[in-house]
C-alpha cells in the first residue's frame, strides 16, 4: 500500500504531479470545446430549421459526416489531414519546412465538431418543442427577431435542452481520453506512461479510470445544480 | 363538391413570385457550394492517387479490417444484450441493494471513457499474466481482440441495460394490471404484453447503440487489433499517403449510413400499426 501511495506521491519519485496535469489537461481541453462546439451547434441547429432548403442540405450534411465517423477517425483526419494540407501549402508557397499542429487544437476542433452536430439534434427537438406563439407572442408586443430569440426564446430553449446537453457533455468527457493517440498529454496517456516505466500498468490504468469516473461525478454534481436553478426559475413564472 | 375541386385544380394561377435573395438563401448556397467544393475536392484527390499497386497490395487488407470491424461489434452486441438481461432486472428490481449494485455497475461503465476500459483490460490485466496463466485465462487476454471483445460487452451491456430497464419501465402501469384483472401470469404479462411494447420504445436507442459501438469499435486500432481503423493505420505507417484514412473513413460512413437506413425501415415496418 505504501508502495503504491509512493507511486502517486507528487515530486521526482512519485507520478502523482504528472498525473494532476493530465487532470487539467483533459479539463481544459473539455472546457475549452464545450463554448465552441455549442455555439456551432446552435447555429447548425438554426440552419436546419431554416426555411431555406440550401442551408438546410448544408447542416445535414455536417451532421451525416460527423456523426456517421468514427470519433477516433475524424481526430486523425484533422490531425494528420491538417498537417499534410498545410505542408502542402507551404510548399506551394515556397516554404520548405516541417509543420507541427498544435495537438490541443487539433482535439479541440475534432471534438468541437463531433459534439455540435450531437448539439445541433438536441437544438433542434428543443426548437421543435416551443410553440409558434411563443415566436407569435414576441412579435405582437413589437419585439424584434434577435430581442424575441433572446428575451422569449432562449430562455426555454435552455432549458429544454439541458438534459440533452448535460448527456452530450459527459460523452464530450470520455472522447477527450482519445486525445492520448496524438500525443496530448491528458490522463491517459500521463497514466500510461506511468504504467509502462513503472509496470504497475493495472494500479495506473485503474487510477486513470477512477479519475475519469470521479470527473463524470462531479459533472453529475453541477449538472443537477444547474437543473435545479432552471426548474427553480421555472415554477416563479 | 369535386367539381368545384377540379374547377380550381384547372384555375391558371399567377407565377410564384420570384424569390429573393435573402441572407440566410445567400449563406445557404455558400455553404452548399463549400460542401460541393470539398467534395469534388475529395474525389479528385482519391482519382489522382489513385494507384492500381497499392490498391492489389492493400486493398484486401481493408475488406479483412471491415470484417474484423462487423465480427467483434456484433460478437460483443449480442454478448452485451445476454448480459444485459440481468443488469436491467437488477435496475428494475425492488431490492435495495440489488439496485444499487446494477446501478454502480451501469454507472461506473457509462461514466469513463471506454478506452480507459479498453486499456485496462489490456494492459491492466496483462500485467498479472502470471497469475492468469495459473488458473488457465491467460489464453483468452494474451489475445487483443478478446480483450477488445470483453471491454465492449461489458461496456454495451450497460448501455443496453439502462435501454431494457428504461423501456420497460415506459410500459404503463395499467398494462400490467389489464392483464392482471384478466388473471394472466405475470410471467406470461410480461412475455407477450409488456415486452413486446417495450421493445418498440427501446428500437430507436438500440439502434443509436449499433452505431456507436461500430463507431467506439475504431479505438481497437489502438491495442493493435487489425479491425478497419487498425489496417488504416497499418497503411499509413506503410506508404505515408493520407488516403489510407481517407479510405477508411468513407467505408465507415458507408457502414454506419447503410445501417442507420435499415434501422430506419425497420422501426417504420415495425411501427406501421401505431398511429404517430
Amino acid at each position: 500500500m505504501d508502495n503504491f501511495l509512493g507511486l502517486l506521491s507528487f515530486g521526482a519519485e512519485g507520478w502523482g504531479d504528472e498525473i494532476a496535469s493530465g487532470v487539467w489537461v483533459t479539463v481544459s481541453l473539455a472546457l475549452a470545446t464545450l463554448p465552441f462546439g455549442l455555439v456551432l451547434g446552435f447555429f447548425v441547429a438554426l440552419a436546419k430549421q431554416a426555411q431555406e432548403p440550401s442551408l438546410r442540405l448544408a447542416a445535414n450534411i455536417y451532421t451525416t459526416i460527423f456523426r456517421g465517423l468514427p470519433e477516433l477517425m475524424t481526430l486523425f483526419l484533422i490531425y494528420f489531414g491538417a498537417q499534410i494540407g498545410l505542408r502542402q501549402l507551404l510548399i506551394l508557397l515556397g516554404f520548405e519546412t516541417g509543420i507541427e499542429i498544435n495537438s490541443f487544437l487539433a482535439g479541440m476542433l475534432a471534438l468541437g465538431m463531433v459534439f455540435s452536430s450531437y448539439a445541433s439534434e438536441v437544438f433542434l427537438s428543443a426548437f421543435r418543442a416551443i410553440p409558434k406563439g411563443q415566436y407569435e407572442g414576441g412579435y405582437a408586443v413589437g419585439l424584434s427577431y434577435g430581442l424575441t430569440m433572446r428575451k422569449v426564446v432562449m430562455p426555454q430553449l435552455i432549458r429544454l435542452a439541458l438534459p440533452g446537453l448535460s448527456n452530450l457533455w459527459l460523452v464530450l468527457l470520455k472522447d477527450t481520453a482519445l486525445v492520448s493517440t496524438i500525443a496530448l498529454s491528458d490522463i491517459l496517456r500521463q497514466t500510461g506512461i506511468a504504467a509502462r516505466v513503472t509496470k504497475q500498468a493495472f494500479f495506473f490504468y485503474g487510477t486513470a479510470f477512477l479519475l475519469y469516473l470521479v470527473l463524470a461525478i462531479l459533472s453529475g454534481l453541477v449538472i443537477s445544480r444547474i437543473e435545479r436553478y432552471g426548474q427553480k426559475s421555472e415554477l416563479a413564472r | 363538391m369535386t367539381e368545384m375541386a377540379l374547377n380550381q385544380s384547372t384555375v391558371e394561377r399567377p407565377p410564384a413570385p420570384p424569390r429573393s435573395w435573402t441572407a440566410s438563401r445567400i449563406w445557404g448556397h455558400a455553404f452548399v457550394a463549400l460542401w460541393a467544393l470539398i467534395g469534388i475536392g475529395f474525389v479528385w484527390y482519391l482519382a489522382t492517387s489513385w494507384n492500381p499497386e497499392l490498391v492489389a497490395k492493400y486493398g484486401p487488407r481493408y475488406w479483412s479490417g471491415l470484417k474484423v470491424t462487423v465480427s467483434l461489434v456484433l460478437s460483443s452486441l449480442l454478448a452485451g444484450a445476454v448480459l444485459s438481461v440481468p443488469v436491467a432486472l437488477g435496475r428494475l428490481s425492488k431490492n435495495r441493494y440489488v439496485g444499487a449494485l446494477a446501478y454502480a455497475y451501469v454507472y461506473t461503465f457509462r461514466g469513463t471513457p471506454l478506452l480507459a476500459q479498453v486499456f485496462l483490460i489490456y494492459y491492466g490485466l496483462g500485467q498479472f499474466s502470471n497469475e492468469l496463466k495459473a488458473i488457465g485465462l491467460w489464453g483468452f487476454f494474451r489475445d487483443a481482440w478478446n480483450c477488445g471483445f470483453l471491454a465492449f460487452t461489458l461496456n454495451t451491456a450497460a448501455y443496453q441495460a439502462e435501454i431494457l430497464a428504461g423501456a420497460i419501465r415506459s410500459v404503463p402501469r395499467g398494462q400490467w394490471e389489464g392483464a392482471a384483472a384478466l388473471g394472466l401470469r405475470p410471467s406470461f404479462t410480461f412475455r407477450r404484453i409488456i415486452f413486446p411494447q417495450a421493445l418498440i420504445v427501446a428500437l430507436r436507442p438500440y439502434g443509436n447503440e449499433i452505431i456507436l459501438m461500430i463507431k467506439g469499435s475504431a479505438i481497437v486500432a489502438i491495442i493493435t487489433v487489425y479491425d478497419l481503423m487498425g489496417q488504416a493505420r497499418w497503411v499509413f505507417s506503410k506508404t505515408f499517403d493520407f488516403q489510407a484514412y481517407l479510405w477508411a473513413a468513407v467505408f465507415y460512413l458507408i457502414v454506419v449510413e447503410i445501417l442507420r437506413n435499415i434501422w430506419a425501415w425497420l422501426e417504420a415496418r415495425l411501427t406501421r400499426h401505431l398511429n404517430r
